[in-house]
């Protein structure tokens, strides 16, 4: 018989393509089935904010933030408020610190419920996916009733917020947290402890700890691979040390720690935290008004500030530099996505082509903030 | 560490290398490195007992000055808990400057964006290619003196 003739095959996955989340392209090279090198090539979203910025007012800056990470724009208006308060020096008042962290937790919810619709979407599960969905839409609905927007909302401001929340807000926000607990239970059993599931995620992608931190890799792809590592706890923001709440880490209940599994499940266990935060918080909102320290002018003296936030999906950081006047001198988003994917490569090598697949779900990564 | 202490200690093995303490408010304490031995003052930061700075938080490029870029490195360490904020001046005229790539496989992607849109060169990182712009893009936006094209491939650009 002659001999089979053999030879590398490089294989384009997206830009185009379910899998990929958005406008991703993966240049996979393969030996058959194996993938021996993943290249991801990026830029296809890329709008180069950081530019526009530098045209624009503090405030203006706002409604550009949403649109990096579009599942999570609360997150990210947060982080560069914060980061522009610094600069300026002013105090919020503490009715708005408790809203922003009420927000910003009901946005992890949101966006953590996204991660796991579409990655159960991802193993072949489309019951999850229309699950988390009606769930997630639940959340957006308490957001238009405070801002009218259901994605993108430029509420928090540099010193308050755009609207102060209402009555039924805080009632329907209650009912969403007893409403929330019993169905993550049905997604849990639906999904996460489902045998399919677990095949195709256990022991798939394993990233040592010290690789994650080598590589900055942070967020619930960071704390998979059991790094106890939670910026609203290490390094507190906001008023986030006020409240009661623990750190989730992958503890290889299946498969093993820093595999794929123990990615998605600290996700699907952060959401019970967030509750938890939010049940504290909706309680004890002091009365104020939500617009007292909103400067008239944002204008800085000249200086820098950086600050690090825990966003749902890792941890976003601005850098913002000021020269004195009314428009930043630079500002540089540090997103969290852009350095999680950048392992991909390093532990997709080995694996089948369906399992890059699972690997790359499991970063949860969105493209407008990879590529912003 | 208090970062009077991290300053001190680098200054007695680097001496001229690095620059002299800023602490003016609002900025936090940083410090002037030089580019050509950052790599150097990296490995330092990371492997050195008592400072293990084990995570790079971000690495930023500025067009910072008339005549300097600058690239800022924003360190923290998970084991001992503490940050620290290094920044290195890059001549426009000579923009080169050692990769910390080797030490923080973190500073690869930051960068190859550092390069695409700001127009640093670093030496030693091992695929210094435009990582956001399409391949065949020309000059780097966030230059202040950057002069948006009129077309693109023949493409008209709308701004």
């Amino acid at each position: 018989m002659a001999e089979l003739r053999t030879e590398e095959m490089i294989l384009n996955m997206g830009p185009q393509h379910p899998s990929t989340h958005g406008v991703l392209r993966l240049v996979l090279t393969l030996n058959g089935e194996i993938v021996e090198e993943v290249k991801p090539v990026l830029g296809y979203l890329h709008r180069c904010f950081e530019k526009h910025a530098e045209a624009m007012t503090y405030p203006q800056v706002i409604p550009y933030t949403d649109r990096m990470d579009y599942l999570n724009a609360m997150s990210n208006e947060l982080a560069y408020v914060l980061a522009v308060e610094k600069l300026l020096g002013i105090e919020v008042p503490e009715r708005v610190e408790y809203i922003r962290v009420i927000m910003a937790e009901l946005q992890r919810i949101a966006s953590h419920l996204v991660a796991i619709g579409t990655y159960g979407n991802d193993s072949g599960a489309m019951t999850p996916f229309l699950y988390c969905f009606m769930d997630r839409e639940k959340v957006l609905e308490l957001f238009e009733i405070v801002c009218g927007a259901r994605m993108l909302y430029n509420y928090i401001w540099v010193g308050g917020l755009s609207h102060d929340i209402t009555p039924e807000f805080i009632t329907k926000t209650k009912e969403l947290v007893k409403y929330l607990r019993p169905r993550m239970k049905m997604i849990n059993n639906l999904l996460s402890y489902n045998k399919i599931f677990i095949e195709r995620t256990a022991k798939i992608g394993i990233l040592p700890p010290e690789v994650a931190i080598n590589a900055g890799v942070s967020g619930p792809t960071l704390r998979g691979s059991g790094v106890k590592y939670d910026l609203r706890k290490s390094d507190p923001y906001s008023i986030y040390n006020k409240f009661d709440f623990d750190i989730c880490v992958g503890t290889g209940e299946r498969g093993v720690v820093g595999d794929c599994w123990n990615r998605y499940i600290v996700r699907a266990y952060e959401i019970e935290q967030s509750l938890r935060i939010i049940e504290q918080a909706i309680d004890s909102i002091p009365e104020g008004d939500v617009q007292s320290a909103v400067p008239k002018r944002v204008k800085p003296v000249a200086g820098e500030s950086y600050v690090r936030t825990e966003s749902p999906k890792g941890e976003l950081g601005y850098y913002i530099i000021s020269d004195g006047s009314l428009n930043p001198y630079r500002v540089k988003a540090r997103s969290p996505s852009f350095c999680n994917i950048s392992v991909i490569n390093q532990i997709s090598r080995g694996h089948m082509i369906a399992d890059v697949v699972m690997i790359l779900g499991s970063f949860d990564i969105v493209l407008g903030c990879i590529d912003r | 560490m208090e970062i009077n202490e991290i300053y001190n200690k680098l200054k007695s093995v680097f001496g001229e290398g690095i620059g002299e303490l800023k602490t003016d408010l609002p900025v936090r304490p940083f410090f002037f490195a030089d580019a050509s031995k950052i790599d150097a003052v990296a490995l330092f930061l990371r492997d050195e007992e008592s400072m293990q700075f084990d995570n790079l938080s971000c690495l930023s490029g500025v067009d910072y000055d008339k005549d300097n870029l600058a690239v800022v490195y924003h360190l923290c360490s998970y084991a001992l808990g503490h940050q620290l904020v290094v920044k290195c001046l890059v001549p426009k005229s000579d923009p080169k400057i050692k990769s910390v790539s080797d030490v923080w496989a973190a500073a690869e992607w930051h960068e190859r964006e550092a390069f695409d849109l700001v127009g640093m060169i670093f030496e030693g990182n091992p695929d210094l290619r435009r990582i956001l712009l399409p391949e065949d893009w020309e000059g780097h936006p966030l230059r202040k003196d950057y002069k948006v094209p009129e077309f693109y491939n023949g493409m008209k650009i709308p701004y």
